[in-house]
């Protein structure tokens, strides 16, 4: 038995005090991809065909590649911060749930850094 | 000191299922099904970089039935996620939360996603994309 107050006990053991960061920067990543998403979405609408050469062209264009590495980066962050969460809420072992929590970072830093890449490459190919 | 008992949220299997708490579930799903598609928007990109086979290897497998059908459930998944998100920000700057609203929004962003989600496959109907 502890004399120590539930209060006493309480104290100090609350949140790690970085929720406000990752609550913020999801609501941050959210508003910055309802431009982002919708441009993406329109532009690919507006190409006459999404053949090999036509979506080059696309991406060789100095505003469209910016402004796609632009989306992938912040989907990537969006996409991190709402898989963690889940993970965070439904697997509470602590060995399996930073397991999750490396394998979805690596993931997506992975699959966006590819993807910057791959646009990097047809910006500045020929 | 005794230690009393706690109270405890009631477990949700007492709840009634109603609209809001189905839209927070779909939200999540959503954004699951919208983080594969992520890879696939990156598979698409890599293949666009590589030469004109791979990206070949690409179209095809986009443009297969289960490829079209992923595409329109990404489709509805983006715009729900979307109109859904920006339901989830107005209640985040204390807008929206009386009981109305709530329902009226959700009814909204359902039926937004599902006419967007129509707009966007009419129009590549229509200009002969499909």
């Amino acid at each position: 038995m502890s004399l120590r107050s539930p209060l006493g006990r309480a104290r100090g053991l609350g949140s790690a005090k970085a929720g406000t960061a990752h609550w913020w920067g999801q609501r941050v990543s959210a508003i910055a991809l309802i431009p982002l998403c919708l441009w993406f979405v329109f532009s690919l609408l507006l190409l006459p065909n999404l053949e090999y050469d036509t979506a080059r062209a696309w991406l060789h264009w100095p505003v469209s590649g910016f402004l796609a590495i632009l989306l992938v980066a912040v989907v990537a962050h969006h996409s991190y911060l709402g898989t963690s969460v889940i993970v965070e809420d439904y697997v509470h072992d602590e060995g399996y749930k930073l397991l999750g929590l490396l394998s979805l970072k690596f993931l997506h830093v992975l699959v966006a850094g590819a993807a910057i890449f791959a646009i990097l490459r047809i910006a500045f190919g020929n | 000191m005794p230690v009393r008992a706690r109270p405890l949220s009631p477990h949700v299997g007492i709840y009634r299922w109603q609209i809001g708490n189905t839209l927070s579930i779909l939200h999540r799903f959503t954004g699951i099904f919208l983080a594969l598609g992520f890879v696939a928007l990156c598979y698409w990109l890599v293949a666009l970089a590589g030469d004109s086979p791979a990206y070949a290897t690409a179209a095809r497998l986009f443009a297969s039935p289960v490829g079209w059908l992923a595409l329109l459930a990404w489709t509805f998944a983006f715009f729900y996620h979307l109109l859904n998100g920006i339901r989830h920000l107005f209640w985040d700057a204390g807008y929206g939360f009386e009981r109305d609203a709530r329902r009226t929004s959700a009814w909204l962003a359902v039926a937004g996603a599902f006419l967007l989600t129509l707009g966007v496959w009419g129009l590549l109907w229509h200009f002969g994309r499909l």
